[in-house]
């Protein structure tokens, strides 16, 4: 992987001392971290495999200090990463050796719920949770509920435009933004979309929305908020193999339902979970589907009778369906606690992200299979199958010699694959460091170049979050000439 | 490459090169809407044809010149659609200018609009470039966003070749229903609907009169028609009711004054600007002439802002038709044109009037 080598494309030569000194001036001494002990916990985010420590952290109290920073950040062309909770999987906090994080932890008020307009006006450092938390007594909440939503904060949402488990029903973070207000790079405020449900010009919400922090620093944001549906159950079944389980997930759509989640887990998954929470799954799956439904109890009733039809036509072994709302958060939690889950059983994991057609899926999972014997890994897999979005999780050892570097091949593998497949690299967790060299698998050099030429639009001198998200083009060519004419045996066949 | 796309390659990098501004038209169903465009046409039609549909994937991509009639035609043979339900204005209206023009129907403010179902596109660039972005998956954060911010940006960013856009299924059951209330009352009945489990898919208020269509499983719409306990309208008028909306064939709709759409938050109130029709749940709000700066300064001073979706080129040359934007997103803004067309040959002043 290639985080010390995309870093050292973008070095910067800051005066630390003198940054230090006039950053002090616009800061409480507690707002300025500079001893490296100070530093050292904000040296990874999620992904922990990369770490590297910044030259500071501040952690500002408000807009106004937000700004105050990024002038003088901008004075000095000293490069900002922003920072909210640090759980992103991609390296997109990951700090830079010569930058500044920017903690977004302490901008973490609810400004305004307006239950009439249905909106909540925030500060980037609001976990999701609470915004859901804070809209239930008005029967309302927010949808995207990516599984870190307990810690995850709206403005790494934002940054990432997050999913969740209910996206193919109630869309990303991007389908649920109204406006984004924010500073550029020299400290300029912006704000993108408005009040109503779309803004003159440029749909710039859309781009500022899953920029991964490189284009603006964002300080306020309105979020959507859903009406609670009245009722929700969820449907799970057993298959004897995964082929079957993807024929369902086809099966469902095809019936012209839009379950409101729709997810799979693999044998190895079932495994890893099931003795860690006793959500009560299947142990002898190989494959198991979890399809939520939701609405009125009539819409309901309706929904689940039909999902259950096509369940049991596609060659489900055991159909369930939750009877109370205990049972049915009992079956989520399996899912949602697969990451830990699977974290017991390895002393470290990669999480992939790659999205494929749906009718992919049994193709690709037979394919990791073959990987898995070949680098002599193990992979539980769980995915979004009502969107396509799949996360195998990579067991490796860090402290074993050639592990990471095994495991890093692995996941590039899958990734190309899904691209060979009609997919993409990354679905919801974002390109960040780890996945930035694999851009070029995915788009040519004509579109890094544009990429870049965006990216110049919003931050000119270049200092939001260096080195992530985009390739330079010399690394891009380097990635094309490198796989050319290689093809693994894996590829080869599909 | 398909000898249509080099032959406009051919012919952008020569006018590029010339310094020749060009102006690219579809089946032209809506060149009425936007900024002054001048410069050489430049049909782009005929480079039609769905290249892929997948029911099960809920994922369609077509060629730009490919009509919306005929994309409806395929998607309704396997119970798909677009639920943003963007608005044809003509009978050859195409992919293309969908995405370009960026409008969205009736169903807008609950399914979403055009920019929600974009998954990908491909693009002929002011430079002569091909470029795809996004895809054909429905999760997809690789790249920054180049796709949703082609929709509503009127070609002056680049000639979309292919798109590739989300289908849902149809909704089961529909039933529209008409209730008589007055302008504020219906705005608060709209707001607090929305805020309930409802299936209301697209509402319009206008001269008393609130219509609501309700969209989704047949017992939720069925509870929610004896819930709000109007009066129902039968299918077929129903059907002809929401297309004169979405196509602008109402009455309201006609005649040679200057038509104004402003995009509001729902819940502002009454804006007592003239005869206005109310769309979008509060959102979308439609008025016949008035004073474009009392209108602008209405917009603005809620949130939202003021298009002047119709108007003769006189009123649009001394007013502009979209809102003017602050200095930084202007800035921004010419930034982004010159990174896609540097030589600024695609749609000169469609969008805002120096670029």
């Amino acid at each position: 992987m290639s985080f010390d080598a995309s870093a050292s494309d973008w070095r910067y030569s800051v005066d630390r001392a003198a940054l230090i000194q006039r950053l002090s001036a616009v800061l409480p001494a507690e707002s300025l971290l500079v001893d490296e002990e100070d530093l050292r916990p904000y040296e990874s985010d999620g992904l922990t495999a990369y770490r590297c420590l910044p030259s500071l952290v501040v952690l500002p109290a408000d807009e106004s200090q937000v700004r105050a920073v990024l002038r003088i950040c901008h004075q000095f062309r000293a490069p900002v990463v922003p920072r909210g909770a640090a759980t992103g999987l991609s390296g997109g906090a990951t700090p830079h050796p010569d930058g500044v994080v920017v903690s977004l932890a302490r901008l973490k008020k609810i400004l305004r719920i307006d239950p009439l307009a249905r909106t909540a006006v925030v500060q980037p450092g609001v976990r999701n949770l609470a915004v859901s938390e804070a809209a239930a007594p008005y029967g309302l909440y927010y949808a995207p509920d990516p599984s870190s939503q307990i810690a995850c904060t709206i403005g790494g949402n934002v940054a990432e435009n997050s999913g969740g488990v209910h996206c193919l029903k109630y869309g990303l973070t991007v389908h649920n933004v109204l406006r984004v207000r924010g500073l550029t790079s020299d400290g300029e405020e912006v704000e993108f979309g408005g009040g109503g449900l779309d803004a003159p010009g440029y749909d710039l919400l859309a781009v500022v929305i899953g920029s991964e922090g490189l284009l603006a620093l964002i300080t306020e944001i309105t979020v959507r908020l859903t009406p609670k549906p009245l009722l929700a159950q969820v449907a799970i079944a057993s298959f004897a193999d995964v082929r079957r389980a993807g024929e369902a997930v086809a099966g469902i759509i095809a019936a012209g339902i839009v379950p409101a989640g729709l997810e799979m887990m693999d044998r190895k998954a079932i495994h890893a979970v099931e003795p860690y929470v006793n959500a009560g799954y299947d142990l002898d799956a190989e494959a198991i589907l979890l399809c939520e439904a939701d609405g009125t109890p009539d819409e309901v009733a309706e929904e689940i009778a039909r999902v259950r039809t096509v369940l049991e036509n596609s060659g489900a072994s055991e159909v369930r369906v939750s009877v109370s709302e205990a049972e049915r958060l009992r079956f989520w939690a399996g899912r949602k606690a697969a990451f830990p889950a699977v974290g017991r059983m390895t002393p470290d994991y990669l999480c992939m992200d790659g999205t494929i057609p749906r009718k992919r899926l049994a193709d690709m999972l037979e394919a990791i299979e073959i990987l898995s014997t070949k680098y002599g890994l193990r992979c539980a897999n769980v995915f979004h199958a009502g969107d396509g979005n799949l996360h195998p999780l990579i067991m490796y050892d860090a402290n074993r010699p050639g592990e990471l570097d095994r495991a890093a091949a692995f996941g590039a593998e899958i990734l190309e694959l899904s691209v060979r497949f009609g997919g993409t690299i990354t679905g919801e967790h974002g390109v960040g460091l780890e996945k930035v060299d694999l851009m070029a698998a995915q788009f040519g050099c004509g579109e890094i170049a544009a990429f870049h030429r965006l990216k110049a639009a919003f931050d000119e001198p270049g200092l939001f979050n260096p080195g992530k998200g985009v390739p330079t083009l010399a690394r891009c060519r380097e990635y094309i000439l490198a796989r050319a004419g290689t093809t693994s045996s894996i590829l080869a066949n599909r | 490459m398909d000898p249509l796309i080099a032959e406009w390659q051919e012919r952008i990098r020569s006018a590029a090169a010339a310094g020749e501004r060009l102006v690219l038209r579809g089946s032209g169903s809506k060149t009425f809407y936007g900024g002054m465009v001048s410069g050489t046409p430049l049909e782009v039609a005929a480079y039609r044809g769905i290249i892929a549909y997948e029911p099960t994937e809920l994922v369609v991509t077509a060629r730009a010149g490919t009509t919306l009639r005929d994309l409806a035609a395929v998607l309704a043979e396997k119970g798909q659609w677009l639920p943003c339900e963007p608005p044809h204005f003509g009978p050859s209206a195409t992919v293309g200018g969908m995405l370009a023009c960026g409008l969205s129907g009736p169903g807008r403010a609950t399914a979403g609009a055009v920019r929600d179902f974009v998954l990908g596109v491909k693009l002929l660039t002011g430079n002569g470039e091909v470029l795809s972005f996004g895809g054909q998956v429905m999760k997809n954060v690789a790249g920054y966003d180049v796709p949703r911010l082609i929709a509503g940006s009127l070609g002056t960013l680049g000639l979309v070749l292919e798109v590739s856009m989300k289908v849902l299924p149809r909704p089961v059951a529909e039933k529209s229903i008409r209730l008589a209330v007055g302008e504020r009352e219906a705005l608060t009945w709209l707001n607090r609907w929305g805020g309930q489990p409802l299936p209301i898919s697209a509402s319009v208020w206008h001269q008393g009169v609130l219509t609501v269509r309700l969209s989704g499983a047949a017992a939720a719409v069925a509870a929610a028609q004896e819930k709000l306990a109007g009066e129902a309208l039968d299918e077929s008028e129903a059907a002809a009711f929401w297309w004169a909306l979405r196509e602008q064939t109402h009455d309201f709709f006609s005649g040679e004054a200057p038509l104004w759409r402003l995009s509001l938050p729902s819940v502002a109130g009454p804006q007592d600007l003239g005869t206005t029709l109310i769309e979008w749940g509060g959102a979308q709000r439609w008025l016949r002439g008035g004073d474009p700066a009392t209108l602008r300064a209405a917009a603005s001073a809620v949130g939202g802002h003021a298009t002047l979706f119709r108007g003769d080129p006189a009123l649009k040359a001394a007013i502009g038709v979209f809102q003017p934007l602050s200095a930084p997103l202007l800035r921004i803004h010419r930034r982004l044109k010159t990174a896609f067309d540097p030589h600024g040959v695609l749609n000169h002043g469609r969008l805002y009037p120096d670029f």
